[in-house]
């Protein structure tokens, strides 16, 4: 354990040391405030819950994730440090295991700094903080699982834009993987089960229950087999392509 | 010991490194050589353990690098073409850093930093970033980080590329401060530091062994070891009196001036006598005259043309 957390605490700090960790902070507060605010009516529903603030959540996260994973490894290649790293006596896994928890670190850092919206709720009214904390719970997993994907792209890729890109659009196919329109339009021969296994894959459909305040032990289950899947892809892709 | 055994690393279908096999021991400054692409950094890549050889191993000190990784890189120190290092870092955090991941901690961990930052003269920049510092010092950061534990084995690639004559002094003079019963090897394809820091140099061409040896055995085979160089005031008819005596191997003369003569010695023959006595006894109208000894890049382009023929 003892290089994980090494390579943990140089990751954290290396976004702090430079104002990438501030601008994404700053950015998810404010747009995560203009959601909740003006497009989920927190005000107008008049109810004492954090809803409209979660719903948005993985349509935020569709974008600010995959700015914070692109660098993960792309960099890592580009500038040669991956060399450095890998000839160090480091294990990959831990390696891939100690920046992916640095990222997710950051992600919660982020997301623990929205705690006024909670007090103001507790102020309003009476939630259930239970709920609430579930939902941040599931919030922070699911932003794990688009950064795992993030991880894998971005180890295969020594553009970092390249990475943005086809993370974003990966993690838009797995969001929208369990939505009606996108279940319909399957043709109607297709075995339930193959529609099932497909609607299964979905980040809505784990997280909106989630944020609804169902916490489910099997949505957080999946989201951790998601990542632990994609970060076990990243250690093979990094095999595969740190070569050149 | 470093010990490679028939390296081979193929890229689809180019052979990067070709049926490669030495062995480096204990107090060897080893200087890998060869022309670019010909495997100099693909092969340390492979001994250091960044990339797996398609077939053969690599042992280091009895850890096989594919089997035992993290014992053979404990024992290594390892500066990658470029000197890579975390540009958002200070020195003197990034090499903290590779301590810790070393496994220092504590006060071990700030003598070892500290140390290595008076060692390679760090010290200024040791709270500078590590992007806005100039070529040298980042080399130096580089080799910092690859000495930091005193490794047994010390793999630098092309450590003074880009640095300027005094910076190549100063890293040579550490290299060789380093190199006391410690295996050292470097790659460059400058050749007066073979010559000036080696003991031994190996060349490499498409990937296979070409040469071997000490940087004066590999001097000596080169055709040009004992000619002597003759420059005339005036152009020469020879004669035949050159090519009479048993030890001259062949006679160049300039092509443009044609007051240039270089005269080629049999190999392990010493000439300079017999040409003096036949100069003066023709009366030649010498400038100057001297013994060449044989340049590592004449051998260098001997065995690497060599090489390329046969790829």
């Amino acid at each position: 354990m003892g290089n994980l957390s090494v390579i943990f605490k140089r990751e954290l700090a290396s976004y702090f040391a430079t104002p990438l960790a501030y601008i994404f902070i700053v950015i998810f507060l404010i747009t995560n405030g203009i959601f909740t605010f003006e497009l989920g009516g927190f005000f107008l529903r008049g109810q004492a819950d954090l809803l409209p603030f979660f719903s948005f959540h993985p349509w935020l996260y569709l974008f600010m994730v995959p700015a914070i994973a692109m660098t993960l490894w792309a960099d890592e290649r580009k500038t040669g440090t991956i060399e450095l790293l890998l000839t160090l006596p480091v294990r990959l896994r831990d390696a891939v295991l100690g920046k992916f928890l640095a990222a997710w670190a950051l992600m919660g850092i982020a997301l623990a700094l929205t705690f006024p919206i909670w007090i103001t709720v507790n102020y309003l009214g009476d939630p259930d903080n239970g709920v609430i904390f579930a939902a941040y719970l599931g919030s922070w997993f699911m932003a794990g699982g688009f950064l795992a994907i993030g991880s894998c792209i971005s180890a295969a890729t020594k553009n970092s834009v390249i990475a943005f890109i086809l993370t974003v659009s990966l993690c838009f196919i797995f969001v929208i993987m369990g939505s009606p329109i996108l279940l319909e339009a399957f043709p109607a021969w297709m075995p339930q089960v193959v529609v099932d296994a497909f609607a299964a894959m979905g980040f809505l459909t784990h997280y909106e229950s989630i944020a609804k305040g169902v916490l489910d032990i099997r949505d957080l289950l999946f989201f951790a087999a998601f990542i632990g899947a994609w970060l076990f892809a990243s250690a093979i892709v990094i095999e595969i392509k740190k070569a050149n | 010991m470093i010990e490679i055994t028939h390296l081979s690393k193929q890229f689809e279908q180019f052979t990067a490194v070709d049926d490669l096999s030495f062995k480096v021991s204990e107090g060897e400054v080893l200087g890998f050589l060869g022309p670019n692409g010909a495997g100099k950094s693909t092969t340390m890549k492979i001994i250091t353990g960044f990339l797996a050889p398609t077939s053969g191993s690599v042992k280091v000190d009895g850890h096989n690098i594919a089997t035992d990784a993290l014992a053979a890189k404990a024992l290594m120190g390892y500066l990658p073409e470029g000197a890579p290092s975390y540009g958002d870092m200070t020195t003197l955090d990034f090499l903290r850093f590779v301590g810790e991941i070393r496994g220092y901690r504590g006060d071990e961990l700030v003598q070892r930093v500290g140390r290595v930052l008076a060692e390679v003269e760090l010290g200024s920049v040791a709270l500078q970033k590590i992007e806005t510092l100039s070529k040298g010092f980042k080399r130096r950061v580089g080799l910092a980080q690859a000495i930091m534990h005193d490794p047994k084995v010390l793999i630098l690639d092309e450590p003074t590329d880009g640095l300027d004559p005094n910076q190549k002094q100063h890293v040579r003079e550490l290299i060789k401060n380093l190199a006391r019963d410690k295996i050292v090897i470097i790659s460059t394809h400058i050749l007066e530091e073979v010559s000036a820091v080696c003991t031994r140099a190996v060349i490499i061409a498409n990937g296979r062994l070409v040469a071997d040896g000490t940087p004066a055995e590999l001097e000596a085979s080169s055709k040009y070891h004992q000619a002597v160089n003759v420059r005339l005031t005036q152009p020469l008819e020879l004669g035949g009196h050159l090519e009479s005596l048993a030890d001259v191997a062949g006679i160049e003369v300039d092509a443009e001036d044609r007051l240039s003569l270089r005269i080629l010695a049999q190999a392990g023959k010493s000439i300079y006598s017999q040409v003096a006595k036949i100069a003066q006894e023709q009366n030649w109208p010498i400038a100057e005259m001297t013994v060449a000894r044989g340049q590592l890049e004449d051998v260098f382009k001997q065995v690497t043309a060599g090489g390329a023929r046969r790829g």
